[in-house]
């Protein structure tokens, strides 16, 4: 069976592809949505920490042996902690200034994380192997999926839900929406809004980090990895609304689908779909899908 | 009359008077500004930077340092910049530099939007610009000009190489993964002609931008297309995720990956685990015989890796370049470029090497096999020779070429 001439075996394997990729930008634009919600800092060094983490990945395991599995957990978890080493030293003097210095301060990380990379470890990149439990595929009928893949949309599906739980389910997360909204009340109650507010942005940045080492065996560990995705991702994230979680978990998830069969029928038109759907959105729902109109 | 007669008697006695001042102060009038710059224009910070970047710069130091630092005692400097990979920000910095900054030749051209732009701004300005590490035809056909040399390698030669022996093979049918620029567009064109030629078909192409991540649903069309030798018309980070994705996808055995250009960084990149097997076409590797090892040791000392064919390329070029400013005893660029393409090239990059009147630098191209991990034996052994393609075969002959300095065009 065709579908305007393509087969639909075709096409199913697409979607699988796209939700793939889906996966990563749920990820990665849950952080970023998460970051801007409560810090409202458009944080510009979000690929950079994507790229941070595949790194951390690669030197734990090259000079220090670490298994696979072991990187998975240490290094997002370094690479938050450095994000809020800088959110607690740089980030922090800029609330509530206009964004711009936010946005300055945060592309001037990628730059020195980038450049730095770059000088050290060249442009095209190290390989990066794929853990040996998950080499090989598995045939789903309609494609042969590596197992690999299979792997990164269940754990990336597991965490966005995981996230989510903790922030809309708990009371840890009700503190946290409730320091977004009324922050010196929250303080008031005692609660120690700058501290969650850094944790914040260790998740965040923990996120991409994990979306790293995720992409690690996948796209090849290279300096400029994530500047390629991040303006993705932030189409993503407005797309979603500004600071909605669950807005990036579907946005992200559904604009890699998009993406996936454009490149079936009109390859060359792939790296600019998500901006017409950006412009279509904006234009008809300015809050983005999953937002709040303010006011 | 006589007006003519006293200018003669005046130059022959002044000729003779100081004979050996006056021929010293020619040497230095013949160079504009008293000296002679190259500037290499590369990309110092983007996806092709492993490439050439910061080595092709040292490659072109080391050429002038080995010929002295000066040309008949004019001092020659080298200026580097970065282009970005923009054809606009490159064709900006060439004009600058050889309009403001005495730049007399720019070197290296990563990139072949670049490329064919500061060709044309070198055409204009008649100045010269010699690509080492791009690969665009065009170059030496429609925008082919007297000051530009197409010198390392190009798309025909790649097609010549790569793309023969596998139809040779038994390869005949193709489907193309093409970055979708001018580098890859060209590229495929030239070797679905020799698959064409060769009797062999081609079924398909995907074309993605510059700088993808990932290749997975291209691998999954190439998959589908059913050919048998899947052709990566792409170089450099592209090159190496497409390799990896088709790897990852099981896209062999009953495909094959063929990547058209391929760097000898590259394979370092991918490592021999992923690259063993693959067949690629480059003008120089390291380890070929005692002339390359001499020169790739000093260049490792210099920079910490092994240099490619672009390095290798911007060394030779740069050195035949200030021969040729030797020999014609000034910078003037169309003095120059008739010496350059008047003498020939012997060094440990190319042998009895020449330049047609288009600017093609003529001179053999090497076929090699990537080793696998066990028959690798030390640092850096990694390529096999297949065959060697004279020069006449492996790059276009000159009646084809659609140049307009050649007779009849």
């Amino acid at each position: 069976m065709d579908i305007f001439g393509i087969p639909i075996q075709a096409l199913l394997g697409q979607l699988m592809l796209g939700i793939v990729n889906g996966s990563f930008y749920a990820v990665l634009s849950l952080g970023l949505a998460i970051i801007f919600g409560v810090l409202k800092i458009v944080n510009f060094a979000h690929g950079a920490f994507f790229m941070l983490g595949a790194f951390t990945a690669f030197l734990l395991a090259q000079y220090m042996g670490l298994d696979y599995w072991v990187t998975l957990l240490v290094a997002p978890l370094l690479v938050a902690a450095f994000g809020m080493v800088f959110e607690f030293l740089f980030l922090r003097r800029l609330y509530g200034l206009d964004p711009i210095y936010g946005l300055l301060l945060t592309f001037s990380l990628v730059l020195v994380l980038e450049g730095g990379f770059r000088v050290a470890f060249g442009s095209s990149g190290q390989p990066f192997a794929t853990p040996e439990q998950l080499r090989g595929t598995i045939n789903l009928g309609f494609m042969i999926l590596p197992l690999y893949r299979g792997f990164v949309i269940a754990s990336a599906l597991l965490v966005c839900l995981a996230t989510w739980f903790v922030i809309e389910r708990t009371s840890l997360g009700a503190s946290l929406r409730a320091a977004t909204e009324r922050s010196e009340l929250t303080q008031a109650f005692g609660i120690n809004v700058p501290r969650l507010i850094t944790l914040t942005y260790g998740v965040g940045v923990g996120l991409a980090a994990f979306a790293g080492v995720l992409a690690a065996p996948i796209f090849h560990v290279n300096p400029s990895m994530g500047s390629s995705l991040v303006i993705i991702i932030f189409a993503v994230v407005v797309i979603g609304g500004l600071g909605s979680i669950m807005g990036a978990i579907v946005t992200g998830l559904g604009l890699g689908v998009v993406e996936g069969f454009t490149r079936v029928f009109y390859s060359e038109f792939s790296s600019t779909i998500v901006f017409l759907v950006m412009v279509l959105v904006l234009l008809l729902r300015p809050a983005g899908l999953f937002g709040r109109e303010e006011g | 009359m006589p007006a003519k007669h006293s200018f003669k008697t005046l130059a022959l006695s002044s000729a003779l008077l100081g004979l050996g001042g006056f021929t010293s102060a020619m040497a230095s009038e013949g160079y504009s500004d008293g000296v002679v710059r190259i500037g290499v224009l590369t990309d110092m910070s983007g996806i092709y930077t492993d490439l050439s970047g910061e080595a092709a710069v040292e490659a072109v130091r080391m050429a002038v340092e080995d010929f002295g630092g000066e040309v008949d005692g004019v001092p020659i400097e080298v200026l580097h910049g970065d282009h970005r990979n923009r054809a606009d920000t490159g064709a900006s910095r060439a004009r600058e530099w050889y309009n403001n900054d005495g730049v007399d030749m720019i070197n290296d051209l990563s990139n072949s939007g670049v490329a064919l732009a500061v060709a044309a701004v070198a055409d204009e300005l008649q100045r010269h610009a010699i690509v080492n590490s791009s690969s665009n035809i065009g170059l030496t056909n429609d925008y082919c000009s007297p000051f530009v040399t197409h010198y390392t390698y190009d798309a025909y030669s790649l097609a010549q190489g790569t793309g023969q022996s596998i139809v040779e093979d038994g390869g005949d049918t193709w489907f193309f993964l093409t970055v979708d620029f001018a580098f890859g567009i060209g590229l495929e064109e030239q070797v679905s002609q020799v698959v064409r030629n060769a009797g062999g078909q081609v079924v398909g192409a995907a074309r993605h931008p510059l700088d993808t991540t990932d290749f997975s649903s291209y691998a999954l069309q190439a998959q589908a297309s059913g050919a048998e030798i899947i052709g990566i018309a792409s170089t450099g980070a592209d090159a190496i995720n497409a390799i990896n994705a088709l790897a990852e996808f099981g896209v062999t055995p009953d495909q094959r990956p063929a990547a058209l250009l391929l760097w000898y960084d590259d394979i370092v990149s991918l490592g021999l685990e992923t690259a063993q097997g693959l067949m690629l076409t480059n003008a120089f590797y390291w380890d070929a015989n005692d002339q390359t090892r001499e020169f790739s040791q000093r260049f490792y000392e210099r920079t910490g890796r092994m240099p490619n064919m672009a390095h290798a390329g911007n060394y030779s070029s740069t050195m035949h370049y200030l021969r040729a400013v030797e020999a014609a005893g000034t910078d003037d660029a169309t003095a120059v470029s008739e010496k350059m393409r008047e003498l020939e090239i012997n060094d440990f990059f190319a042998s009895g090497g020449y330049i047609r009147p288009n600017g093609r630098m003529v001179h053999d191209q090497y076929l090699w096999e990537v080793k696998s991990p066990e028959e690798s034996e030390y640092d850096y052994d990694f390529l096999r020779l297949l065959a060697t393609i004279p020069g006449e075969d492996a790059f276009q002959p000159l009646e084809e070429s659609t140049c307009h300095l050649l007779n009849g065009n």
